[in-house]
């Protein structure tokens, strides 16, 4: 197959777009698209702060990589979330590495070092999630990004979901007839109540179009998945999602196209839910949770537990 | 009919030579919008015909474990 911009040897074919292209050429058309989607959901601009939410994955250094080629101001952040079978070890190093190869600089909040347990630890002694810490990882990592990046100073988060990412959620949403859910699920969130404004640059870049990126571009990323991520159900979701694409192309992307015209059109304004934040009486982070926020009291079980003397949730600074 | 090998995770799968890459995909049983191929080194497409003396790797392009339904709220949404 041939590049369609210079007839040389494709490396990609993106039959959802009609598209195949060499890696040449791939690696400037992929920032291009990624920069028509930030301005056309006004996601950020050239004068703001972004941190970029780095896993060591390819999504995420694919994004910062990019970000950083268009000429945006990032930082990254890393959690070191404590997983076993070396995963936070070699996401952190690989992290590390990308960071100091292109004079970026990268936050690191190790969790454990921070508040006294793993992600993995505080999930069994919080009793939530059924087993799986995933529930637990989310709901922190969601704490931490929020307060890293407001701490710092900066204008927006941008992490590295992407279409397939979305669409998956947006599956699974859909199935659940979740109406509040859907009315929230966007490419940007803009900042209300103690939020920072949230981005998802990679929301129409397919999952496979990452991969290619980070090959062609040589980005060493962490391929072995989470060993909790194991039989979930965004796995189950993508691979139903991957069969459609594979029998109609551009049935993931339309899926998510359609959805974000139905839901300008107002499909689900009556679905939106008016939740009442107002600041965690102890670390003024924003909750719905009456008094203490759920990171504080969760955090809490953990030191009489492990009868340890962890830092207050609310005295820890994150970046420092 | 020669035969060559394709390695995907810590697996590998004998296919025929003189069918597409995306064929031999199928034929082990993956999803062709699941993987990618590296060729001797090099990302190529998967109507790439596969000859004698390839060496073929599939690269996973599927990750995720648990997503939020929505971000709209942080650590203290409940």
């Amino acid at each position: 197959m041939k590049c369609r911009k210079c007839g040389g040897k494709a490396v990609l074919n993106m039959r959802q777009h009609k598209l195949a292209l060499c890696g040449e050429h791939y690696l400037e058309w992929l920032p291009e698209q990624i920069e028509r989607f930030i301005e056309k959901y006004k996601m950020f601009t050239r004068q703001e702060k972004v941190l970029v939410a780095v896993s060591g994955g390819k999504d995420s250094l694919g994004l910062w990589d990019i970000l950083h080629r268009l000429g945006y101001h990032t930082e990254g952040l890393y959690i070191g979330l404590g997983i076993e079978q070396d995963y936070s070890d070699s996401s952190r190093r690989l992290s590390e590495q990308f960071a100091a190869e292109r004079g970026l600089t990268l936050n690191i909040v190790d969790v454990e070092e921070k508040f006294g347990a793993t992600i993995p630890e505080l999930s069994v002694i919080s009793n939530r999630g059924r087993g799986k810490p995933c529930s637990v990882c989310g709901l922190n990592k969601r704490y931490i990004m929020n307060r890293a990046a407001l701490e710092g100073g900066f204008d927006a988060l941008a992490t590295g979901h992407n279409l397939d990412d979305e669409v998956a959620v947006l599956m699974q949403n859909t199935f659940n007839w979740a109406g509040g859910y859907l009315a929230r699920q966007a490419p940007v969130l803009p900042a209300h109540d103690g939020l920072v404004r949230k981005t998802k640059p990679l929301c129409r870049i397919y999952e496979r179009e990452m991969t290619a990126y980070c090959l062609v571009r040589g980005i060493e990323y962490i391929y072995e998945e989470c060993p909790h991520a194991e039989g979930s159900s965004t796995i189950y979701y993508k691979e139903i999602l991957n069969k459609m694409e594979g029998d109609r192309p551009g049935a993931k992307l339309q899926f998510y196209l359609s959805f974000l015209q139905a839901k300008e059109s107002g499909l689900f304004a009556n679905a939106e839910e008016k939740v009442d934040l107002h600041p965690c009486a102890r670390c003024g982070q924003p909750t719905s949770a009456p008094g203490d926020c759920s990171f504080c009291r969760m955090w809490d079980k953990v030191k009489l537990v492990k009868k340890t003397v962890a830092p207050q949730p609310e005295l820890v600074s994150m970046l420092a | 009919m020669a035969t060559v090998k394709i390695k995907y995770r810590d697996k590998e799968y004998e296919v025929n030579t003189g069918m597409t890459v995306r064929d031999a995909i199928k034929k082990i049983g993956l999803e062709p919008e699941a993987v990618l191929a590296v060729m001797n080194g090099q990302l190529v497409t998967d109507d790439t015909i596969i000859e004698e003396g390839m060496k073929i790797k599939l690269v996973a392009v599927v990750s995720g474990g648990l997503l939020p339904r929505s971000f709209a709220l942080t650590g203290g949404e409940r």
